[in-house]
């Protein structure tokens, strides 16, 4: 068996399998831990502070704007590299063949010129963004293992995605194989690390911020 | 190729076919371009091909089925005639040769005594290598046996087609004859692999024509191809690969997308992981290839082709089970098992912390009321 079957074969069926296993894991698991017991009156009704909660979900992603000289560039540079990965996953022809062998579904995909660019920029996108973590001191504190893994195993998705459609660094077939190879790791990866983000951070920040809309002395 | 003054050169055998030492310069020029060599490098073939002695050459058939033969008496350039009769000397060949039986045995035997340590050994087939090598015998001898023989003298072994380069489709799983490739159990001695079911005519007589010339083997890939002719693959050089460029996909055979000629990436083509020269050289004298005919490439000059999952299967979709196809039925039932896993494990976490959590605060209770 070679690298290329391997990988789009039981690489893939483990990782398909250890994924949906994790994310349902994590997600159950912590969906259904208790609340601390509020002991505060509350502020406002549920229904309000659910609203609450969805104002927060909105304001809390998107800088604030008496840190956004701070954060600008960093939320800038955090929110491209994702929409860069969203289009290279979801608009790219071989991509959506992928995709669609498992849904079922296919959709029209985005010529491969502008993947490739959208792809580079991306690339780059993800190299400041380490080279922004290792130099703001702040950040290098508050980094550790799981962050730098997280960040590795989804810069090398996209680097042997480029040197696969570039035909650089090998056979093209080993490059291929590589790069799926990557996309197993990162799917077995992805639950157990802080690529769980994907699923967590809207619902973290709806819970907390109705919460925090919920609890306190009404003004 | 060594000099041989008992046997005639090539350049003496082709004046007494009428042939001029200009047109046959001419002609390895030509050869020179299609080998991808330096234009200065056709004259210099052509004189060390006219002062040469034809090489011996002895081709043997084993588990296979003939198409590779019937590849190469199709070629345009060299053609087969000029190959056999003014190139080399092909002593023995079961398919082409008039005698048969004994005659043809004595043929292949004082062929390789003459020969020995010059001739080229050009095997079709793989070797099956099970239960003694029963299946695949010739005058009661098996293809192991007369591998082994004829090997032991050759300069070189050329490999033509996918089944003597790679095993081929005997070798596909569960593979019952046992059938090897010939580099599996030749060893010692210099092997090209000219793979492809079949391989391109052109691309077997021009590697053999390459090596006659200038008696070396070739610059050859991981996988002992020659380079000039496995250097690519046939999506680097596809005239569709525009329209894979462009994101323009032929979704069945007979859609709009396939009328317009666009990429058959989607159908199946293995185009992108496979190394030929069909897309350059084409077949029938460069009249086309399959892809330009409308079906996508299956891949059959590169190992295991035959065991990579369905010809129809995009190459970048998962090969899901053994027999490699994966149906949103099949995903569903794998992944909805893995979520109802996950899910399980998730009740029984929250579970395990919710105890703990209560525990916790039994004592922070227990702890408040002993304070009070």
């Amino acid at each position: 068996m070679d690298l290329v079957s391997f990988a789009r074969g039981i690489g893939f069926e483990v990782a398909l399998v250890v994924f949906c296993a994790g994310v349902v894991w994590r997600i159950v698991g912590f969906a259904l831990l208790r609340f601390r017991r509020d002991f505060n009156e509350p502020r406002n009704s549920l229904v309000k502070a659910m609203i609450g909660g969805m104002v927060a979900t909105g304001s809390r992603s998107w800088p604030h704007p008496e840190f956004i000289g701070r954060t600008g560039a960093g939320e800038v540079i955090g929110y491209s590299y994702h929409v860069g990965l969203f289009i290279v996953i979801l608009l790219f022809a071989p991509h959506i063949v992928f995709l669609g062998s498992l849904l079922g579904v296919t959709w029209p995909a985005l010529p491969s010129s502008v993947i490739t660019i959208v792809s580079v920029i991306t690339f780059t996108l993800l190299l400041a963004v380490l080279f922004r973590r290792i130099t703001h001191r702040v950040l290098r504190l508050l980094s550790n293992f799981d962050d730098y893994f997280s960040w590795l195993i989804t810069t090398l998705v996209i680097a042997t995605g480029l040197m696969a459609t570039a035909h650089i660094g090998g056979p093209y077939q080993t490059i291929l194989g590589l790069h799926i190879l990557s996309f197993d790791a990162l799917l077995i990866w992805f639950p157990f690390g802080k690529l769980m983000h994907a699923f967590y951070i809207f619902p973290s920040r709806a819970v907390n911020g109705t919460l925090l809309s919920r609890k306190g002395a009404a003004s | 190729m060594a000099d041989d003054r008992s046997e005639p050169t090539i350049g003496e055998i082709l004046q007494t076919h009428g042939v001029s030492r200009r047109t046959f310069i001419k002609y390895c020029t030509a050869m020179a371009s299609v080998l991808a060599l330096p234009p200065l490098a056709g004259r210099a073939m052509a004189e060390q091909l006219l002062a040469a002695p034809r090489p011996s050459v002895i081709y043997l058939s084993f588990q296979e089925c003939t198409g590779c033969l019937e590849s190469l008496t199709r070629s345009f350039s060299p053609t087969i005639e000029s190959l056999i009769f003014d190139i080399i000397s092909l002593d023995y060949d079961d398919t082409l040769m008039a005698a048969a039986g004994a005659q043809a045995e004595a043929a292949r035997d004082k062929a390789m005594k003459d020969n020995y340590g010059k001739y080229i050994v050009i095997v079709d087939g793989s070797v099956p290598t099970s239960d003694g090598g029963i299946y695949s015998c010739a005058a009661g001898r098996s293809a192991v046996d007369i591998l082994s023989e004829a090997a032991k003298g050759a300069a070189a072994i050329v490999c033509v087609g996918t089944c003597s380069s790679f095993g081929g489709i005997p070798f596909a799983d569960p593979n019952p004859t046992g059938a090897q490739p010939v580099s599996a159990l030749i060893t010692d001695k210099p092997i090209i692999n000219v793979s492809g079911c079949p391989p391109i005519p052109e691309v077997i007589a021009g590697t053999l024509l390459q090596y006659v010339s200038t008696g070396t083997v070739p610059e050859l890939d991981e996988h002992r191809r020659p380079k000039v002719f496995f250097g690519n693959t046939i999506h680097d050089r596809c005239y569709r690969r525009s329209f894979y460029d462009e994101g323009k996909f032929a979704k069945s055979f007979d859609d709009e997308g396939a009328r317009n000629g666009w990429c058959l990436f989607e159908l199946g083509c293995k185009g992108p992981t496979t190394y030929n020269a069909c897309a350059t050289i084409k077949w029938n004298g460069g009249t086309s290839f399959p892809i330009e005919s409308g079906h996508g490439c299956l891949g059959c000059s590169e190992p295991g082709f035959w065991d990579k999952g369905s010809f129809y299967s995009p190459l970048s979709a998962p090969r899901w089970g053994k027999a490699g196809e994966a149906s949103p039925r099949q995903v569903l039932e794998v992944a909805g098992a893995a979520v109802v896993a996950g899910a399980a494990l998730g009740v029984a976490s929250a579970g395990l912390s919710r105890r703990r959590q209560r525990q916790k605060e039994k004592l922070n209770a227990d702890d408040e009321t002993e304070e009070g």
